[in-house]
């Protein structure tokens, strides 16, 4: 008797489409093309602010135009169903708290993110002059 | 128990290393028990259809981890699958990622290994406890590992990790929480002997968190959460070492 095991191809090109599981994950990886837009954005940002009010006030008016509003919101929506909810789900699991003999129930965790963004949150419009 | 029996059709995969240059299909009609699972079905098979199906199982209790197959692409323990959760036809298919022994035995050599090369036992740094003493460990302190040492080695994981069917270098999930089960065992202190293996190019930064192997994983294992685990303690060391700072013992 002959051993002869059979290897089963996997395709490098189209291997996340073979369930669900996978094709979400690539849509999380996905939204690596908006933080790189993002990044480049606040980079521009930057060199704006420290050239002239002008080029400034040029970037904060290309940014309100109805096209870019629309596409910022849509960006946000991706980030917070695809980064933001399933990070803090996930949270718990990458840093387990112990307590005693227990652990800290992973709900206590994900709230106290909840918290701290909201806070956080809160603290940037504050800084921004919203309130 | 329930008499209300239901016919499956089986589509099994089939290979025969010294006849067959791929694997194929065979179908089989079963007259099932509602509340078989699909183990049974394949016993079935076995004993009334076609003695000449080869796969692996042994305890029919999710304790001995042999009987982990493809259930219609899912991996999944035979013995733990109902029927009545599956629709009417049934594809089942060795384990992925692994090569195909024969029919629905895979070669498991390769995670054999890993297993060993983590070094999954207690390694002491510091003289054992004298004579009649004990290690001593708290209920806390077991209750920081105890999920990982319920893994049964069915390698599950293993069929559900794309990261490990790109590339079977990476030592993979269940070897991966098995080291992590010895890291954050307070007796233990042979952190630093693995962290070579475990940092390396081929160790906890292979995977790129997709989290398949914990949601298909039959015990509830959660081998995601430990590599995850993993990296930050490899990232504290990192900087630890870089600032300085002596370590812990282990």
């Amino acid at each position: 008797m002959s051993r002869q095991p059979y290897v089963r191809p996997v395709s490098t090109t189209t291997w996340y489409m073979r369930n669900g599981r996978y094709k979400v994950y690539m849509l999380r990886e996905l939204t690596s093309f908006l933080v790189v837009f993002y990044s480049l954005l606040t980079i521009y940002a930057l060199s704006a602010l420290a050239g002239s009010p002008e080029r400034w006030n040029a970037l904060i008016a290309s940014q309100q135009t109805t096209g870019m509003m629309i596409f910022h919101a849509l960006a946000l929506l991706y980030f917070l169903f695809f980064q933001t909810f399933p990070w803090f789900k996930l949270a718990p699991k990458a840093m387990p708290v112990r307590l005693g003999e227990k652990m800290l129930p992973g709900s206590y965790i994900i709230i106290g993110h909840y918290v701290a963004w909201v806070v956080i949150s809160l603290f940037i419009f504050w800084l921004a002059g919203v309130f | 128990m329930s008499n209300r029996t239901r016919t499956l059709e089986l589509e099994i995969m089939r290979y025969d290393p010294e006849k067959d240059k791929e694997p194929w299909f065979q179908s089989y009609t079963v007259p099932c028990l509602e509340d078989w699972v699909i183990l049974d079905a394949i016993n079935y098979v076995k004993e009334n259809l076609d003695t000449t199906l080869a796969y692996r199982w042994s305890c029919h209790m999710m304790v001995c981890g042999s009987c982990g197959m493809m259930v219609n692409g899912e991996p999944a323990l035979t013995c733990k699958t109902f029927i009545r959760e599956l629709p009417d036809k049934v594809r089942i298919e060795p384990l992925e990622n692994f090569p195909i022994e024969r029919d629905l035995v895979v070669v498991l050599d390769d995670v054999v290994q890993k297993l060993h090369k983590v070094q999954p036992y207690i390694i002491r740094k510091d003289p054992p406890p004298a004579e009649d003493k004990e290690y001593i460990q708290s209920r806390g302190e077991l209750a920081i590992f105890k999920q990982l040492t319920m893994c049964i080695n069915c390698m599950c994981c293993y069929a559900a990790c794309p990261q490990y069917a790109l590339d079977n270098s990476f030592i993979g999930p269940a070897a991966l929480a098995l080291a992590h089960r010895y890291n954050r065992d307070n007796r233990d202190q042979g952190k630093s002997d693995r962290l070579n293996i475990l940092a390396d190019h081929d160790g906890v930064w292979e995977c790129s968190f997709v989290g398949a192997c914990s949601e298909v994983c039959p015990k509830h294992v959660d081998p995601a959460a430990a590599i995850q685990q993993m990296k930050v303690d490899g990232a504290m060391e990192f900087w630890k070492q870089k600032m300085g700072i002596v370590g812990d013992k282990s």
